[in-house]
């Protein structure tokens, strides 16, 4: 008889997963974890390789000269800048059209739900300039954007310069198939976000701005540079956008080959590849660059300019020059050729970039691992989740009445619908004051305590959910009489299927997001029942929280960037990248913050229900 | 002496000559299968075949491509010596026209009545006919403008149809792409000779690549082509044999093969100006013929050119 149609087979089978349940799932995590960190050893990596046919090899001329004269453009921005205090507009449409592109600009307001501290704005008022370069035989069906941010101070003047350099040189080449739009957007990102919904007529913010007078085509590509001294000694590729999402592969491995073309120096998370695989400190190197690749994708915010772009299916990434105390420095003019050969076989592309991976771990510029070789360490993860419904459903009866013949069916005694909807309910109605009331009560909390309205979002948030312990001593107090045996385990089953559908969407769409969550919930998830030690549990549960795990990956961040922080600078850290979290998701739309207050922490307060179920 | 060349002129048996060279890659990284279907009519033309003889299908447009930094031509070297686009390409089937189909169609005659003159291979049965094509290929087909391909089976019927129609004399056949050997290998029709760039399971390399252009520019088996066919002028004795040497390994890294089994004619016999050219033939008489008599009967003048050059052959020998 087969395996599952006879029954002692099935009872031996049965028995055999609940017997053998706890040792399987250690043994699934720890080769989860395993799995991962080994993605960082060389020999499991792939080297990277152009793609895409139509962009081809580096076989292109560059013949950029003009270095000299486009640090001087960038000197002339800078005077303009500090005198008019802001964003030089007149100064800027007036060069630009000198150097023979089609200028226009955009204005944009936007007022922030509480004040950003980390970059001092609350009401944001700006203009975004932008030249648009046509392509001088070709339909205006194309475009590619080099964009440079209008940042305060003396920070990316060089930029500015570079990109008004850029422009008069490409307007006379002959040669471009593409229109090409040289963007100097205000604010970084707000502007960005305003230009780019004014580009698409699309409104998903609820942003105020004028809508564009000029457009270019589709665009295809676009590289946002930021560049704040004469020389620099590397360029750090930054490629991690909004909601995790990452440019083609393609477009990273095109300026890793012009970078070896040329002879600059490219690092990636800032770190330098080394080519000592087999020691353990290149190891570690590798580990740690991808490692910071997974928490700068797992925070869901863009790390450069280009983050917004991505969403509309452009390909972009963000180049910024690094100048540190190395001998070897590079000019302005070397940058210049840099980016002159990257558009050029830009230019060359027929179809948008599709041919190489767009889910993808990089542990140095020229390696990296493609989903199919990192998405098994989040399945094993995942799997732990099934063992242990799969366990619960064996315990709850439903499987051996199926299994077992009907007349020793078994009936179990069903817990009321109440009893576990009840704790569902009031979890996700936690969930929603969590994610609406900060915001919401700013004012009233100003008022009545000596708090700036940031940090009353942020206290409001992290009041909101140390709340939420409390809950199941009261949720207890509202129904009267007591949770069965039955209760718990059909709530668990509930728990653990909702989890698992959560990481496993969250992970397809942002790995680093869902594997990070993964780690610190499926432990518990697994092992919490009433029975456990309540006080220890309570303990583990609590430090594996969200919120802690937050803590956590913001404290290795910064050992992993070699910046250190003590426990009371790493506290304003952590109350600082919450208040982030909160605006990225009103400004940009980015889903972390929605995603952990509606439904991953109401789900761990569901864990915690039955920890302390009665 | 003048006799013995005589011998020599008619020893192949054509009266004609024509070309179709086709290019079946479009884009613009494809710069190079362009450039070298233009050598290859550029040396036709200039030994000899007029436009009216050649039928050029170029799959897409180099020269005015928004890409190219000098519009309206196209390069063969890159120095830049060479363009080989010229002034006066007359193109037949351009872009999306040259399709697997039109191409069949073109060979075996089978067009619309519609079709103007200049898009159709009028060959008769002593015409020699050189069809050169370039593209992308593979084992067994080659591939037409990214979305469908021709297989050597099909060519090979196409072939035996023109033969049995009578629609050529002698043909020979070029082709440049990887594993091109494998187009020629289910030929059967007598009278086609084939050169191929490189074997089944080699690839075809490109030359050389032009940085200021951005792309290849020609592909090395053609580029030696081009290089061989320059030195060669209307009355130059050179023969198969001196054509199948072209690109050795060394140069061309692929192994060029050729075929010729089913060629009627020792290889070393057939003149490189029997396909690509079109050397006239001169008939030369000893009679002198008085103009001021009347006018006789024609029809007694009128002989088939053979009896002629068996007579003139026996008289020669004799």
């Amino acid at each position: 008889m087969g395996l599952l149609s006879d029954p002692n087979r099935r009872r031996a089978l049965t028995k055999l997963l609940t017997r053998l349940n706890a040792p399987i799932c250690v043994m699934c995590y720890l080769a989860g974890v395993a799995w991962f960190m080994g993605l960082a050893f060389e020999p499991f990596t792939l080297r990277t390789y152009m793609s895409e046919n139509a962009m081809g090899s580096t076989m292109v001329e560059e013949r950029f000269p003009a270095g000299e004269r486009a640090l001087a453009t960038g000197r002339e921005f800078a005077a303009h800048k500090k005198k008019v205090g802001g964003m030089p507009v007149d100064w800027l449409v007036k060069t630009m059209q000198s150097r023979g592109l089609e200028v226009f600009t955009q204005s944009f307001t936007r007022k922030l739900p509480f004040p950003d501290e980390n970059k001092e704005r609350y009401m944001v008022r700006g203009t975004n300039v932008y030249g648009i370069l046509r392509a001088p035989r070709a339909p205006r069906t194309e475009a590619l954007v080099l964009s440079a941010p209008c940042s305060e101070g003396n920070n990316n003047n060089q930029a500015v310069g570079l990109l008004l350099g850029l422009a008069q040189y490409f307007r006379s080449q002959i040669h471009w198939a593409k229109d090409i739009i040289f963007l100097v957007n205000e604010h970084d990102l707000i502007g960005m976000q305003a230009w780019l919904e004014g580009y698409h007529h699309t409104n998903t913010t609820g942003g105020d701005w004028s809508p564009l007078q000029g457009r270019g085509g589709s665009i295809q590509a676009a590289l946002s540079l930021e560049l704040s001294s004469d020389v620099i000694t590397s360029l750090d590729l930054v490629l991690e956008g909004l909601n995790g999402q990452l440019p083609n592969l393609d477009l990273a491995n095109l300026f890793y080959a012009f970078c070896q073309k040329i002879g600059v120096l490219c690092t990636i998370q800032g770190k330098l590849q080394r080519n000592d695989w087999d020691t353990t400190s290149g190891y570690s190197h590798a580990a740690q660059t991808m490692m910071l690749m997974v928490l700068k994708q797992a925070s869901g915010r863009p790390w450069g300019d280009h983050g917004l772009f991505l969403r509309y299916h452009i390909e972009a990434a963000s180049i910024r020059g690094i100048n540190s105390f190395r001998q070897y420095k590079t000019d302005t003019t070397t940058i210049g050729r840099l980016l002159e050969g990257m558009y050029r076989k830009l230019n060359n592309l027929l179809e948008r970039l599709h041919q190489s991976y767009f889910f993808y771990l990089m542990p140095s510029l020229s390696r990296f691992v493609s989903i199919g070789y990192y998405m098994p360490a989040f399945g094993l993860l995942a799997v732990i989740l099934l063992l242990q419904v799969l366990n619960l459903l064996v315990y709850v009866g439903i499987i051996d009445s199926f299994l077992l013949s009907p007349s020793v069916l078994h009936q179990p005694s069903s817990p009321g619908v109440l009893s576990i909807l009840t704790p569902v309910v009031i979890s996700h109605m936690t969930g929603v004051a969590l994610y609406t009331l900060p915001i919401l009560s700013q004012e009233m909390a100003v008022q009545h305590f000596p708090v700036s309205e940031t940090e009353a979002v942020v206290l409001t948030a992290i009041a909101i959910y140390t709340a939420g312990l409390a809950l199941p001593h009261n949720t207890h107090r509202l129904l009267q009489g007591e949770g069965t045996e039955e209760g718990w385990r059909v709530l668990k089953l509930v728990a653990l299927l909702y989890l698992a559908v959560l990481l496993g969407c969250t992970a397809l769409i942002n790995f680093s997001l869902g594997f990070i969550l993964a780690l610190s919930l499926v432990p518990i998830a697994a092992f919490i029942t009433p029975h456990t030690p309540k006080a220890l549990s309570a303990a583990i549960m609590v430090l594996l929280s969200p919120g802690c795990t937050l803590l956590y990956c913001v404290f290795v961040f910064q050992e992993l960037q070699e910046t250190p922080v003590s426990l009371q600078d790493g506290w304003m850290l952590f109350l600082s990248v919450i208040s982030q979290g909160i605006l990225d998701h009103a400004l940009y739309g980015s889903l972390v913050y929605p995603l952990l207050a509606l439904l991953i922490y109401p789900c761990w307060l569901l864990l915690w229900n039955i920890l302390f179920w009665k | 002496m003048l006799q013995a060349k005589a011998g020599q002129f008619f020893s192949s048996g054509h009266t004609n000559n024509w070309a179709v060279l086709v290019c079946t890659s479009r884009f613009w990284f494809n710069y190079r299968h362009v450039a070298n279907t233009l050598s290859v009519y550029r040396s036709v033309k200039r030994l000899g075949i007029p436009d009216s003889h050649i039928v050029l299908m170029l799959a897409d447009d180099m020269a005015c491509n928004h890409r190219n930094p000098k519009p309206a031509t196209v390069f063969s070297h890159k120095n830049m010596e060479l363009n080989v686009y010229g002034d006066d390409v007359e193109v037949d089937y351009r872009g999306y026209e040259v399709t697997v189909e039109n191409f069949l169609r073109v060979l075996t005659g089978r067009l619309p009545p519609s079709t103007p003159r200049s898009k159709r291979l009028l060959s008769d049965d002593h015409s020699n006919i050189l069809i050169y094509l370039t593209g992308h290929g593979g084992n067994g087909f080659l591939k037409f403008q990214d979305s469908e391909e021709i297989s050597n089976v099909e060519l090979a019927d196409a072939f035996e149809q023109m033969w049995t129609k009578r629609r050529y004399n002698e043909l020979l056949f070029i082709i440049d792409t990887c594993q091109g050997a494998s187009m020629y290998e289910r030929f059967y029709s007598p009278n086609l000779m084939a050169l191929a760039s490189s074997q089944v399971g080699e690839d075809s390399l490109s030359h050389q690549p032009d940085l200021a252009i951005g792309v290849h520019l020609m592909d090395r088996y053609t580029f030696y082509l081009l290089e061989f066919l320059e030195d060669i002028h209307p009355a130059s004795t050179a023969n198969m044999n001196d054509l199948f040497k072209v690109c050795p390994k060394s140069q061309c890294v692929s192994t060029p093969g050729h075929r010729t089994d089913l060629f009627l004619r020792d290889p070393g016999n057939v003149l490189i100006t029997d396909f690509f050219g079109s050397v006239r033939k001169v008939e030369i008489t000893m009679e002198t013929i008085n103009l001021t008599a009347p006018m006789v009967k024609v029809t007694s003048h009128i002989k088939c050119y053979r009896e002629e050059l068996t007579v003139l052959s026996s008289r020669t020998k004799g």
